[in-house]
Formats: C-alpha cells, sequence, structure tokens
C-alpha cells in the first residue's frame, strides 16, 4: 500500500484537492481511501462517501491534531489493509502552526490557498517548510501577480519543495500531483519510522485540564512573554 | 534534496562575511532573518558568531541549531541565484495537436503558435473554449479528456518543464481573478517585481503603473489601495503588471471582455514584449483583432481562420458601433434621458 500525509490549514482546499487527484489517478474504485484527522467536527466523510471513496474520521477532541495523528497512524495501515487499498491518504487540518504531521521517507503534502494572504507562508511553520510537495489552491481567484508572489514567498520559507497550483474545484493541476502520488514507493509498516519534526512538548499544568488563572497554578514547561516600554 | 552540494558554494562565503555586506550583496536575506525572528542578531559579525550569541531559544522552535541554520540559509542563497539565472530559455513555439472532440471525432488540426502571436478563441458557451486554455496551461500529452497534445519548440517537453516551473510558463487572466492583497498599487507593485527579482524595481514599477493607467477608464494614483480598485482599474493593473513584469512567454486570457479597459491597448501592451497570446472570448473587438482564430464546436477545434484584410477594416466600423454603446452606457450612467440621437452616436462624449 501507498501512503501519502496530506495537511493544510482548516478550508485551505484539502479535501477538494484529494477528490480531484483521486479522479486523475484513474486508479479502481474504492482502492484509495482516506482518514481524516480533524479537532472537533468534520462534514468531509459525506462528500469522501458521496464520491465512493472509503474514508474514516478520527477526531482529536482536545488533543492536538498533529499528536492524535501519531498515535493513530498506524491504526490507519491497518485499517487500509483490511479494505484492501493500493492508496492511502491522510487528511490532517493544521490547527496548530507549530506541529506538522509529516513522516521521514512518507510523501508530505501541504495544501495552502492564495486567499490567505500573501505573508502566510511565513508564519505556517513546520506544516509549510518540511512538506515535499506545497498544493497552492484558489488561484482562480486571484490575479496572476499574487500567485507568483505567494510561490515565491513558500519558495522563501522551503526552497527545497515543488509548488503546484491546483484549482480544488476544475480540479486543474491535479494531473502533476496525481503523478508524484502514484510514483510513492510501497510501505508496510510505520513502525520506528521517525517525525521530521519534534512536536511541543505540551506538558504544562493547562494541557492537563487546570483551568484558574495565576501563578500559583502554573506548573511544568512555561514560557513567559517579556513586555517592552 | 539534493541541493547539499551546491550549498557549499555559499558556505566560505557565509562563513566569513559579515551578515551587513550579506544584506547588501543578497536583499533577500533580509526576508530569511525575518522568517526565522531573527532580524535584530549582530549585523557586524559573520552569520554563525552572530547566532551563537543570539537568542538560541527561538532556533529551536524552528527546529534548528547555529551550525545547520548557516547551512539551510546557504542553500536559500542557492536556490534564489539559481531560480534566478535559470529560466525556461527561450520558446520559440507552441505547437498544438487536435484530439478528440466531446462525441470522440478526430480534430485533425495541428497549429504552431510563434512568440508575438495573438490567437483569439470564438465557441458558444460551454463548447470547450476554456478547456483548449486547460490544456495548453498543463501542456497537456494525451493525457486529458480531450487528448490534445503540446509541443514545447517542437518537442514534448520534459517532466521537469511541465510539473516544476510552478506555473511560470504560463501566466493567465480571467474575469474572476481579484486582488486580495492588502497593499497599495505601489506596494503590490514593488512586491511582485522583487519576487519576479528584476534589477530595477523603481524604473519597471513606474512603467507599469503607467501602463495601467493607460489603459483604465478612471485614473487611479499610486497610493489607491488594490483592493478599492474597479473592476476596470484591477483589470487594467493586472494586464500591465503581467505585460511587464511577469516572465512567462505565454498568456492565456479568459473572457476579460466587459471590464472597461482600453482592450485595443490592452492587446497592443501584451503582445508587445515577444508573447504568445491566446484568448477565449465573445468580443469582436479583440477577435478581430487576434492574427488567427480558432474556432471551437462540440469540445473541438472545428476551423481555424485567419483573419482577413476585410475583417481588419470592418475593425473600425466595429469601433463606432462599440463607442456608441458606451456612450449611452455613459448616458444611463448619468441619468440622462435616452433619445434618438443618442442611439444614433451624434452626440459624442
Ligand atoms: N474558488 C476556489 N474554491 C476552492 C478551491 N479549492 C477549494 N475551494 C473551496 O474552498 C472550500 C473549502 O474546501 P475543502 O476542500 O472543503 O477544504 P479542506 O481543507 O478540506 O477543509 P477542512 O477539511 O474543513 O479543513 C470549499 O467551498 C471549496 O469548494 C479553488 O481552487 N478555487
Ligand atoms: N474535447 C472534449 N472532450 C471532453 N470534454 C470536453 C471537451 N472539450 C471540453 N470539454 C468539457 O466541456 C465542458 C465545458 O467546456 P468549457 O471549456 O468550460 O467551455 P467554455 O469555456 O467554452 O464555456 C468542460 O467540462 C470541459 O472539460
Ligand atoms: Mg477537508
Ligand atoms: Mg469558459
Ligand atoms: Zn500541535
Amino acid at each position: 500500500m501507498k501512503l501519502i500525509t496530506v495537511a493544510g490549514p482548516p478550508s485551505s482546499g484539502k479535501t477538494s484537492v484529494i477528490l480531484k487527484t483521486i479522479a486523475a489517478l484513474g486508479l479502481p474504485k474504492r482502492s484509495v481511501g482516506v482518514v481524516k484527522f480533524d479537532s472537533l467536527t468534520s462534514f468531509d466523510n459525506v462528500r469522501y462517501s458521496e464520491n465512493d471513496v472509503p474514508v474514516q474520521t478520527g477526531f482529536a477532541g482536545k488533543i492536538c491534531p498533529d499528536h492524535f495523528f501519531v498515535t493513530n497512524i498506524e491504526g490507519a495501515m491497518k485499517w487500509g489493509r483490511k479494505k484492501n487499498l493500493s492508496m492511502l491518504i491522510t487528511e490532517s487540518a493544521g490547527l496548530c502552526n507549530r506541529c506538522s504531521p509529516y513522516i521521514r521517507g512518507i510523501l508530505s503534502v501541504c495544501v495552502i490557498d492564495n486567499l490567505s494572504g500573501v505573508n502566510t507562508p511565513r508564519k505556517i511553520g513546520p506544516m509549510l517548510k518540511y512538506a515535499d510537495i506545497v498544493v497552492v489552491t484558489k488561484g482562480d481567484i486571484v490575479s496572476q501577480a499574487e500567485r507568483e508572489v505567494f510561490a515565491f514567498n513558500i519558495k522563501e520559507v522551503n526552497s527545497n519543495a515543488k509548488v503546484i497550483f491546483v484549482n480544488g474545484i476544475t480540479g486543474q493541476g491535479t494531473f502533476a500531483l496525481a503523478k508524484y502520488f502514484s510514483e510513492v514507493p510501497e510501505v508496510d509498516t510505520l513502525k520506528d519510522r521517525t517525525l521530521r519534526f519534534t512536536m511541543p512538548a505540551a506538558i504544562c499544568s493547562y494541557c492537563t485540564g487546570e483551568t484558574r488563572i495565576g501563578d500559583y497554578y502554573q506548573l511544568g514547561m512555561l514560557k513567559k512573554m517579556e513586555y517592552g516600554d | 534534496m539534493s541541493s547539499d552540494t551546491c550549498a557549499y558554494d555559499y558556505y566560505g562565503e557565509v562563513m566569513s562575511t559579515p551578515l551587513y555586506l550579506l544584506l547588501e550583496k543578497y536583499p533577500l536575506s533580509a526576508d530569511y532573518l525575518a522568517n526565522h525572528r531573527l532580524n535584530n542578531i549582530d549585523k557586524s559579525k559573520p552569520l554563525l558568531s552572530a547566532l551563537t550569541e543570539a537568542d538560541i531559544d527561538a532556533l529551536e522552535e524552528f527546529g534548528l541549531d547555529a551550525e545547520s541554520l548557516v547551512l539551510h540559509f546557504c542553500k536559500f542563497l542557492e536556490a534564489f541565484t539559481r531560480s534566478h539565472t535559470c529560466d525556461f530559455g527561450t520558446i520559440h513555439s507552441v505547437t498544438i495537436i487536435g484530439g478528440i472532440d466531446k462525441s470522440g471525432a478526430a480534430e485533425n488540426v495541428s497549429l504552431t503558435l510563434h512568440p508575438g502571436e495573438i490567437v483569439s478563441i470564438v465557441g458558444p458557451t460551454g463548447s470547450g473554449k476554456s478547456r483548449l486554455l486547460e490544456d495548453i496551461e498543463c501542456m497537456a500529452q494525451k493525457d486529458t479528456p480531450t487528448m490534445r497534445q503540446i509541443l514545447i519548440n517542437g518537442v514534448v517537453p520534459d517532466d521537469e518543464r511541465r510539473f516544476e516551473t510552478g506555473g511560470k510558463l504560463v501566466a493567465q487572466l480571467s474575469q474572476t481573478m481579484n486582488f486580495v492583497m492588502d497593499l497599495t498599487v505601489r506596494e503590490f507593485l514593488e512586491m511582485h517585481a522583487k519576487s519576479r527579482m528584476v534589477s530595477n524595481v523603481e524604473a519597471v514599477v513606474e512603467r507599469s503603473f503607467i501602463c495601467a493607467n493607460s489603459l483604465a477608464g478612471e485614473k487611479f494614483t499610486p497610493d489607491t489601495k488594490v483592493t478599492q480598485l474597479s473592476g476596470g482599474q484591477s483589470r487594467a493593473l493586472m494586464i500591465a503588471d503581467t505585460a511587464l513584469m511577469s516572465a512567462s512567454p505565454i498568456i492565456l486570457i479568459d473572457e476579460i471582455e466587459n471590464a472597461g479597459i482600453d482592450r485595443k491597448e490592452a492587446i497592443k501592451l501584451l503582445s508587445g514584449n515577444e508573447k504568445i497570446i491566446l484568448m477565449s472570448t465573445h468580443d469582436p473587438l479583440l477577435a478581430l483583432r487576434a492574427d488567427k482564430r480558432i474556432v471551437i464546436k462540440n469540445g473541438g477545434i472545428s476551423k481555424i481562420l485567419v483573419t482577413s484584410d476585410e475583417e481588419r477594416e470592418s475593425l473600425e466600423e466595429i469601433e463606432k458601433v462599440d463607442r456608441v454603446l458606451l456612450n449611452l452606457r455613459n448616458s444611463l450612467r448619468r441619468g440622462d434621458v435616452i433619445t434618438k440621437d443618442s442611439v444614433c452616436g451624434i452626440k459624442e462624449d
């Protein structure tokens, strides 16, 4: 089975891009499946099912979705094999700019949209910086110049990535993406593989349910801001 | 990922040169420092020495230590100087080899276009005009629904060129495009110029601004926010910018006619820089200004017409009709009552 991880900010076009790329892959029906990792709610399963794509959804709840991802990715692989998938794609809603669900040796795709502002690539962090492919959506809405500046800003943050423009509605551009997906090597297990980037240590008292404010309640790993004059 | 070797070309320089000198030589370095929250480090020293004194906390958050940051920075310099010098070579021609229409019938055409050539694409809505533009954009290789094939300089483009130019071979303009940046016209042009790494930013920005204003019906200042431009002004700025600043040798235009711009000037400007232009249009003023026009029917290229002398001559008449309509539109806007005279075009603006 081939494994591909797709991440990106909410509503950037991940599901649209994945669906159009699956169509462009031209593989037999129901042989490409998706596991969606989200935090609270998601309606993506409906869209995948409508398109006859096998799908599972996991909700991280109060845990960071990327931490949740690592804990559950092997389970996702097991599900994929049980379903006899030839390709498994994971979709993660990147909510925190500090994390990224990328595994060494596994094709990692970051989806961002042109509308999010030209400086966004500089703010997204590891999710963009450690991606192999950066897919830029919604280019149909912005000017050519903004697309060029956006791509440039991506390159400034991640000069190794391939930048691919995809229209999530028409599928324009998914042709190239499908080609990269199909070239991915087969993987049997993820055991002992490593993440591309360490996830932050979330071990302060608030991580474990503390709600009260005040120095007295703040235990564990803390970082205090320094205020200027 | 294979750029490690090249990155070492910069290693010696980065290790020995004080930062302020590097910043002068490679202005983009400032962005790199800002992206890593390192804008405030000591610039009188080379990067590594400056880093060892700086707040190492910030570095850790980016998953880098001082030494790996230096290497990473070398790769950054390498990537940008490379993209600066390496473009797509020269485009001599683009060839469209016919595929099939929506019913599967063969198109039986082969059309080769050269720099400076303008081709219009006409046909009913839904006939496949945008599809043809898409085929060119993705350099179709009998792998799109139309089975068309696109050749660049007479040969099949390699995958590198097809997929990794980040859309740079082709620039697109369409009616649905807007500006979303929160910048003034001047800042916007400067930003684009910077990303294109042009050497004389100020001159190019100035020229683009003047051109945009000459295309727009209503004038605007360089301090106007791009998001506040009217539809016509936006389109004018996009066209001027694409013509003068975009490096893409091929321009695809999808129905931009009702935009309130000087279409004649726009076409002249776009084609002036030895670009290949394909435009889907319903507008006779644009269609007849092209050298050739492709007629699309049922998803296929049904005819390729060369604009005849008679058609060119009739452009003048069409322009008159167009002016009458424009004047009528303006009268309506002003709240005038439309008379038979205004319809006959006697009352010019
Ligand atoms: N105009 C335009 N709209 C797009 C494009 N790609 C996606 N969209 C729209 O953007 C919205 C969000 O797209 P999704 O594919 O649901 O985004 P997502 O990243 O999967 O969203 P979540 O999983 O909820 O985080 C939808 O309304 C899409 O139709 C594009 O290229 N152009
Ligand atoms: N030769 C073809 N074979 C199959 N489908 C086609 C062909 N040409 C066009 N189409 C499809 O027909 C639809 C309408 O085409 P489009 O290019 O949007 O039309 P237009 O721009 O002329 O209004 C699109 O879904 C397009 O993919
Ligand atoms: Mg989704
Ligand atoms: Mg169209
Ligand atoms: Zn996180």
